[in-house]
Formats: C-alpha cells, structure tokens, sequence
C-alpha cells in the first residue's frame, strides 16, 4: 500500500508539473479571437455557414473535376448530442445538392484515434473518394493520417485542426477563446466587483474546452469576480445537479454560474429551484431547453454558440474546391453569435427536442424538422 | 465455474471438434469478403485492403496476448485500459520529441508496466484479493492520477520513433509484424516451455497443481506481469500511432471489456487453464473485420453498438451452449 | 445438523462484521463531511443526500441478487439510460402518460433481465460476456431509437418521482419521494433475500450451483430470477435518475461499476455465496459519502476515482484477511 501511494505521489508529481507547463493559455490567440468576434463577415447575408471573418481566399483550379463527386467523411463520432445535430446537418446540406453529389461516404470513429486512422486509410485505399472531410478526434493523432491523405485528393478539416497546413482548407468558428469571452464579458458586466460565479465544466485536457475556461477565467480575474469553484460533470446531469447542490449547500452565494457547454445547464438552474433560491446569472449554450427556461423564466442570460451550421460548410466548400472555385483558405473562420435577449425569441422552436442546438442553420434543409428529432 | 467435459465431446465427430480459432478466423474471413462483395469494395481485399485490416488488430491485439495470459491462469485484469492511457501519457512527456530519450522512456513504461503488473499480482496471488476487483482498483488509481496530474499534455514522441508506428517491411507494416512476432513468442511460450504447461495447470486445476508441489502464487503473478507489459507494448505502439498519448485513450478503446471479448471469443475458457494465443488473434481478427464491414456497409454509429452486443454474445455462445456445467 | 447449524453460525457472524465495516466507513466519511459542513446534519440536508444516493442504492441490491447468484450484472448502467431516454420518448411530456409508460419501462426492464438469464443459465455464456454483450445491445438500441440525443420531454409528474421533497412530515422535517421509493425498495430486497427461501437458494445456487442442484434447487429459474430482479432495479433507479435530473443520453454510464463497488465494500463476496442487502446499502452509502466528500474537499474530480479504487481494494483487502483469521 506505502509504495502505491509513493508510486502514485510520484506519478503526480511528475505529470502535474508537465500539466501546468504548457497551458491552454495563449495571449496572442485570445487576442485574435477577441478581435474576429467584432470583425465583419464576409459572404451572403442571413448563411453564416458560408461567410468568411477575413483571411485569405485559396486557389484550387488544380482540383477541378467533372461531377457528380463522391465526398467521403472521416467523423471523430457522434458522442455527444452537438455532434448529433451536426451530422444531421451536413448530411442535410449534402440532400440539398443532391444533384451534385453521387455519394456522401461516412466513416464513424467512434471517438478512437487509431480507428480513425485506419478509417482515412481504408478510404484511401478504397480509391472511390473525390474529395475527403475529416472532423478529427484529436489534433496531434491524425496529424499524419492528413498529411498522407493531402497527397491523394483534396482534403478539409473542420472542428478540431490539425498540425498540418497541408489540408485545402480548415474550416471552424472563432473558437474556445471567443466562446469563453462572449461569455465570461456578459457575466461580468451583470454583477459586482468581487461576487462570486461557479464554473461547471465537461471534461480536463479537451482543447476546445480548456480554451473557453482559460479565457473566461482571465476575463473574470481581470473584472474582479470571484471563480468559487470550477468543477467537471462530463455533461452527465445528475452530476451536475449534485455538484451546484453540494455548492449552495456550502452556503457561499452563487451570483453566476459560467458553463463551458450548455447541456446540463438546465440541470444546474433545477439546484437553485429545488433549493427554493433566486436563479443566478448564468451563461448557456443554444440549446432549446436552456432557451425555453430562459425565456419562461426571465433569465439573466447569455447563449454563446459554437454553432453547428459549420457542418455544412465542409460539403460547400468540397463541391467548391471540385469546381476550381477559390475558397476562404487555409483558415476559413466562421463567425460564431451569440444569443441574447434580444434574438432570444427568434431561436426558440417548440417542435425540436431538448438539445436541439438552434444555430444549426437548418431550417431551410429538407427534412427539417423531422430529420432533427423534431415534430 | 465451468466444467467442461471434453472427451464426451471428442466421440462425437464433427463441427464441434473443429478448433474455435479455426471456426473464428473463418467466420472472420466470410464476414470481411461477403462484405467487400456485396458493397463492391473489392479492393479491399487487395493487399493494401489487407494490411489494412491487419492493421486494425495491432492495438487490440497487443492487449488480448497479455489478457490471454491472465484469463489462461484463472485471473482477469481489467486495468489494462488505464495503464495504456498511462503508458502512452508518459512516453511521450519522457520523449519531447528528442529521438535520444527513446530507449529511456520505453525502460520507463516497461519498469511501470512490471510494476503495475507486479501489483495487481500481488493483490491477487499474495492477497487472495478478487482479480477484478483488485484490478479495476489499480485501473481506477492510475486513472485518476493520470486524469488529475494531466489536465493538458504537451508531450509528443520523436519523430524516429512515431516512423516505427507508420513504416513497413515488404509491404507489411511494422506494427503488424510486431503482433505477429510476440503472437508467435506467447505461443511459443505457451505451447512448448514446461513455464506454459504449469501455467495451463494452475489456471486448470489450482488446487491440483499446488498438490503437484506448484508455486501457485508465482504463476497468477506472472501471468499479470505479462498481462501488464502486453498492455504497456499497445501504450507504446498507440503513442508511436497517435504522436502523443491522451489520458483517455485506454478507456475511449475499451480495451479492458473488449480485450477480455477477444480472448473469450477465441475460445479461452474464463475460468482458466483452457484455451490460447491463437483464439485470441483469431477474435482480434473477428472484431477487425466486423470494423471493416460496418464501414462498408456504413452501419449507423449506434446499429454497430448493437450488432456488436450480439456478435460477442452469438460468438461465445456457439461454443459455450456445449457445457454441461453451470457458468458463472 | 450441527454442520449446517454452525455453518449458519458463522455467517451470521461474519455478515455481522462485513456490516459493521461497511457502516464504520460510512459513517467516517460522513462525519469528515460534517466536520467540514456542519449544515449537513440538518435532517433536510441528510434527506436530500439519501436523495440522491437512492439510484445508487437501489442499483446495488439489485446488482446484490446477481452477485450472490455467482455472476455480474454489467448492463445495468444501459438500462438506466435506456430508461431515461425510452421515458422522454414515450411519454413526450403528457402526464397523462406517465404511469403506462412506467409500467413499459418495468416490462422493458424485464426482457433484459430475462435475456440476460437466458443467455447465462441456457447458452451457458459467462455473465461477464454476456452482459457485456447486452450493455452494448441496450445502450445501442437505445441511441438509435433516440437518434443520439434525447427527444420528447418528462412531466412534472414523472420527475417529481426522483426531485419532489414534501416538506412538514412529522418525524423527519422533509422527504423526498424518492427516499420513499428507496425505504420500499430496501425492505423488498432485505425480505427477498432474507427472509424467503428463495434467498437461501439463491445464496446455495451461488456458492455451489452443481451441489445446489443435487440438492434440489431449479437453479436455471433461480439464476435468470437474479438477473430478472436486477434489471428491474435498473429500470426503478433510471426512473429516479430521470427524474432527479431529467434526461441525458449519458445517464447510467458506469453505475454498473460502482453498484458492484458499493456491494463489494458492503461485503459481498465475488462469485457468490456471500453478501447481505444492508451491506450494499451502507456500501452504495460510503460511496456516495466519498463522492460528496471529495465535492466539498475541492479535490480534482479525477481523484474520486483513485480513492474509490483505494477504497475498494481495503474493502476487500481487509474482508480476505478477517476471513483468513477466522478460518
């Protein structure tokens, strides 16, 4: 037992200095992120699936080809309810241009890195593919999976990057850092110097994630308000009930609660009911049922996104790379709103499930809302 | 547990008396052409097709040697995940990148492997401890100090050693021949050496083999000292793989569940002292043509969950409905 | 006679102890919580914590029958999230709806429990395979019914099951419905088990199904019985677990483990034979207590896992070793 647990302190040690020696916390990133927020897109008004934050356009008259396409798709998973939604919508996106695409091939990795691997290998060497999307399940992983692929056929990431630039295109929102200062500036600018705000996160080590706390975290230090605590639930809402219960319960007042993903938001907000207290500011997601008790509650409340309609960019931009047509590239940066009070009541549909996520941009795709889970 | 009474069997002649593994590898092999055939993907049974589908054994693979070891001596570890999570974690914070630091951080993760190994040993040999309870423990600890030291890693292996995992011989890759090597040594080790035969006979029959004057404890101790470096040999290949480990990666694999899946599936009798390496790369081939054919058929995420629950149920059943005895 | 009779003795006796160490670690743990919060010995506070133990709880007498039938029940934590999404669906927030659907729910719960029965006891699978094989089956079923994320919604009356707390009851202040629920649900297990005779075969098939069988005890019936009253436990704590929170598609991931947990740290001995239901509950307890503890400690979430693995291995640890001492 005594070397267990020397063996275990040691272990601790060794890798917590290896945890705090690169951190999720880049000023210059936070700062562009903070700037392409207030930048104005660029694109057809009213699709922000096909607007561009500035960069640069790419050439790729090299990839013209006759169509029909077929577009392959290596997906990290669909793990989680967001990535539900978004499968959803590519595949809607790719119904809408049916007459362009002889087949939309789909790979699902199940969150494993080494099967995904395998999955971008096969579909190499299946030779059908025209054109490959991959959404990665990490960044490092599939690194050199990519960079094998760019030598065969035009290639676009999206969600996650990759450490490569060799990719036509990679295709995201803002990013974490955008999500967590839209966030964090509206809790900010709603309560006092030194009140205090309870951060409920999913998991440790995700990058997408880590961001959005790091940049939240140094809003609220520089604002004066107090992170009483900052706990991880992996979306699970019996946790997240229990956690924000064991904080009242602590009887330190919560004024905020800051999310870094919305899904158990409504599960934090039933603490504050069961406990007969006030709702707390709180920052969500845009997702439907934290909107409707939003709405049905008067909340103070923020949604910031990190939208889903940024699934169906990878199909237009692979028809356009087939068509020689230039794109926004290496970096092709979606803008990424935010719902607030004001647009609240235009983002609430009461056909679609609980965790419908409402910047799907999907409304108009066939199939919707059935396709969706709605009624 | 279980008593299987074989000789009655063996008068019989017939599909019973064909080996599991023979059946399994068959079944694989139906499974991946009918597939390819059917969706008109022949050029995955081509030799590129093929080495691909070799190479989704290797991770799993790798886990199902030591896991045979450990259900062949009557025990089960099911810490494997965690610690090729840990594994994979610190060789590539020990590496930075620096193809000097190779040797040391592969000594490093097999003396934490012996280690690991030498533990769960313990507990259970030494300590007469429940191996799975023993061993979800040791799992659950790695895991946690592994979730909670490593909120980010910025660790990644040298680029020297990452090629190992990427280039191959004649075609093959290298992973794929590591698999095939240590298949043949745990074979080997098994089937020839009197260390494999006492193995066989602790797992057997222990009360038996402690009257036959057999150090019962050394064998369970061995047996989950290999179990840990076969876990700490997939850490390895998956760090080369992946260029970094991540604290999660053992456990998104499931290759705890999945590993005991394979060996079972290849015919090694949970209760101990029956069975082999071949069973087990035979269901390592089983699970990676399943993978294969849901692609090609492109089987809804969720359909390939439930398929899967049946194929594992299906594939044990075959062979278990045989017994005479009452399973636990 | 004398044989039996001392046998019975010294069960009796070790049970006692198992208890005890299971209520011994509860009880610490809960008095560190204490000494952290005192609030926490507010009778409300304690009925709010039994609360949300009560899923936990009730998982672990059921996954109890199991173990003492000699086998593991790994499909429970599948049946919860089934139950959870498959009650969002069916009833899509009617209240009207609410009571047939749970009685699907139960019906549901009993396919499981009847495959998972069949499964071991006819195709002779080991219950570790073969429950593994149906978690996977459920929990698909379940994501491909629900489409990955959940649908419909739960009414007030279904969720008040798991969250309402009727205030002014004389004697204990406040309780919750589900404490309730959970009081009900722990007498049935401890009178199942304890005082029938199918406890006592139960408790034969598990230490020796081939004597058992000699001895003439339907051990088929009485293995997929087990795996019956377990999945219908599962079915019981989803309902309670939707209701406490509402639905999520990630809502019975891993109970499995820490039911098997909280009965090992209660007593219970793998592989059958030995085990007691006020055991699991002081098991599940301890557990709960260590999650809150470690809440309120400010402790990395990650940790829980290593305490709980520390934990277990003591349990057992120190269980082998007062079992070696008096033998």
């Amino acid at each position: 037992m005594q070397f267990r647990s020397i063996l275990a302190a040691t272990l601790a040690v060794a890798f917590s200095t290896a945890a705090y020696a690169q951190e999720f916390n880049d000023p210059a990133e936070f700062k562009k992120q903070r700037e392409l927020l207030s930048t104005k897109a660029e694109g057809p008004e009213g699709k922000p699936w096909e607007q561009h934050l500035g960069g640069a356009m790419i050439d790729t008259a090299k990839f013209k080809k006759d169509g029909p396409h077929t577009i392959c798709f290596s997906n990290a998973g669909v793990f989680n309810p967001w990535r539900v939604v978004g499968l959803n919508n590519m595949k809607g996106e790719a119904a809408l241009q049916k007459d362009r695409i002889q087949e939309l091939v789909i790979l699902d990795a199940e969150g494993k890195d080494d099967k995904q691997i395998s999955d971008i290998q096969s579909l190499l060497d299946g030779g059908k593919c025209d054109v490959l999307i991959v959404s990665p399940t990490t960044t490092a992983a599939l690194t050199p999976a990519v960079e094998a692929a760019c030598e065969k056929l035009p290639v676009i990431v999206f969600d996650r990057g990759v450490n490569t630039k060799c990719p036509v295109t990679y295709i995201h929102p803002v990013g974490g850092y955008g999500f967590g200062i839209t966030s964090a500036e509206f809790i900010a600018s709603k309560l006092p110097k030194g009140a205090n705000v309870l951060a409920i996160r999913i998991v440790p080590g995700v990058d997408v994630l880590e961001t959005r706390y790091s940049a939240a975290k140094s809003i609220f230090d520089e604002a004066g308000i107090n992170v009483i605590g900052s706990e991880f639930t992996s979306s699970d809402r019996a946790k997240t009930k229990s956690v924000v219960e064991d904080y009242i319960n602590r009887g330190v007042k919560i004024d905020a609660v800051w999310m870094d993903a919305g899904d158990t938001a409504t599960a934090a907000l039933e603490a504050f009911e069961d406990a007969g207290l006030p709702y707390p500011v709180i920052s969500g997601e845009d997702q439907q049922d934290f909107l409707r008790k939003w709405q049905k509650e008067n909340l103070v409340a923020i949604a910031p996104s990190y939208p889903t309609y940024q699934w169906r960019t990878p199909i237009i931009a692979a028809l356009d790379i087939l068509d020689g047509k230039p794109v926004p590239g290496p970096e092709w940066n979606l803008p990424q709103p935010a719902i607030t009070q004001e647009t609240l009541a235009s983002y609430i549909d009461e056909r679609m499930p609980a965790l419908h996520y409402s910047l799907c941009g999907c409304q108009e795709l066939p199939g919707y809302p059935e396709q969706w889970g709605g009624k | 547990m279980s008593i299987d009474i074989l000789p009655a069997g063996r008068a019989r002649r017939g599909f019973r008396d064909v080996p599991v593994p023979v059946v399994v590898i068959a079944l694989a092999a139906i499974i991946y052409v009918t597939a390819a055939v059917i969706t008109g993907q022949t050029n995955q049974i081509s030799f590129a097709g093929l080495t691909g589908l070799l190479q989704r054994t290797v991770a799993l693979g790798l886990v199902g040697l030591g896991q045979t070891f450990a259900i062949l001596v009557g025990s089960i570890d099911l810490s494997v995940a965690a610690l090729i999570s840990t594994v994979a974690v610190l060789a590539s914070y020990l590496m930075q990148g620096d193809p000097g630091m190779i040797v040391p951080a592969i000594a490093a993760c097999l003396a934490l492997a012996l280690c690991v190994g030498a533990i769960n040993g313990g507990l259970v040999a030494y300590w007469g401890i429940n191996p799975l309870i023993a061993t979800l423990s040791t799992g659950l600890i790695l895991q946690g100090v592994l979730s909670a030291g490593f909120t980010y890693l910025g660790g990644r292996v040298a680029p020297e050693y990452q090629a190992l995992a990427y280039q191959g011989l004649f075609g093959v890759p290298l992973p794929v021949l590591l698999l095939a090597v240590l298949a043949l040594v745990a074979w080997f080790v098994l089937a020839k050496t009197r260390f494999g035969a006492h193995l066989y006979a602790v797992g057997g029959n222990p009360d038996g083999a402690k009257l036959a004057g057999l150090r019962v404890e050394r064998f369970v101790l061995a047996a989950h000292i290999i179990a840990s470096l076969g876990a700490c040999v997939a850490g390895l290949y998956l760090a080369a793989r992946l260029q970094s480990g991540t604290p999660w990666i053992g456990r998104d694999g499931i290759y705890d569940l999945e590993s005991i899946a394979i060996v079972v599936i290849g015919g090694t009798a949970l209760s101990g002292g029956k069975g082999g390496v071949i069973g087990t790369i035979a269901g390592v081939l089983l699970f990676a043509s399943l993978d294969a054919s849901f692609n090609m058929f492109g089987v809804d995420a969720f359909l390939k969950q439930v398929l899967r629950g049946a194929i594992v149920i299906a594939a044990v059943a075959v062979y278990a409905v045989r017994n005479k005895g009452h399973v636990a | 006679m004398t044989a039996i009779s001392d046998t019975a003795r010294a069960t009796r006796r070790l049970s006692l102890r198992n208890i005890n160490f299971a209520l011994v670690i509860f009880v610490v743990l809960y008095a560190a919580i204490v000494v952290l919060q005192p609030n926490y010995l507010d009778a409300a506070l304690f009925m709010n914590f039994l609360r949300r133990a009560a899923p936990l709880i009730i998982l672990a007498s059921g996954q109890l029958y199991v173990i003492l039938s000699g086998g593991f029940d790994l499909s429970m934590g599948a049946v919860v999230t089934l139950v959870v999404l498959a009650a969002s669906m069916l009833i899509g927030g009617d209240p009207e709806m609410t009571w047939v659907v749970i009685a699907s729910l139960y019906a549901m719960g009993l396919a499981v429990g009847l495959a998972n029965g069949f499964i071991v006891s006819f195709l002779k699978v080991p219950s570790i395979i073969a429950t593994l094989g149906t978690m996977l089956l459920v929990n698909g079923l379940a994501l491909a019914w629900s489409g990955g994320a959940p649908r419909g919604d739960l009414p007030d009356n279904f969720r008040n099951l798991g969250r309402l707390v009727l205030k002014d009851v004389p004697l204990v202040g406040s309780l919750p419905i589900a404490v309730l629920i959970l009081v009900v649900v722990t007498l049935l297990a401890w009178w199942g088990l304890h005082a029938t005779a199918y406890g006592k075969r139960l408790l034969a098939v598990g230490d020796n199904p081939r004597a058992a069988e000699l001895a003439g005890v339907p051990v088929k019936p009485t293995r997929i019985s087990a795996f019956v009253i377990s999945a219908l436990s599962a079915v019981t704590a989803g309902i309670l677990i939707g209701g406490f929170s509402g639905v999520s598609v990630n809502a019975g991931r891993g109970l499995e483990l820490q039911a098997i947990a909280a009965c090992v740290i209660g007593g219970a001995l793998l592989l059958g034979g030995r085990g007691t239901v006020v055991g699991a509950l002081f098991g599940a307890l301890s557990l709960f207590a260590l999650f809150t503890l470690l809440n309120l400690l400010g402790l990395p979430q990650a940790l829980r896992d290593s305490l709980q693995g520390v934990i277990l291995i003591a349990a057992v640890g120190a269980s082998v070793l007062r079992h070696r001492r008096s033998t």
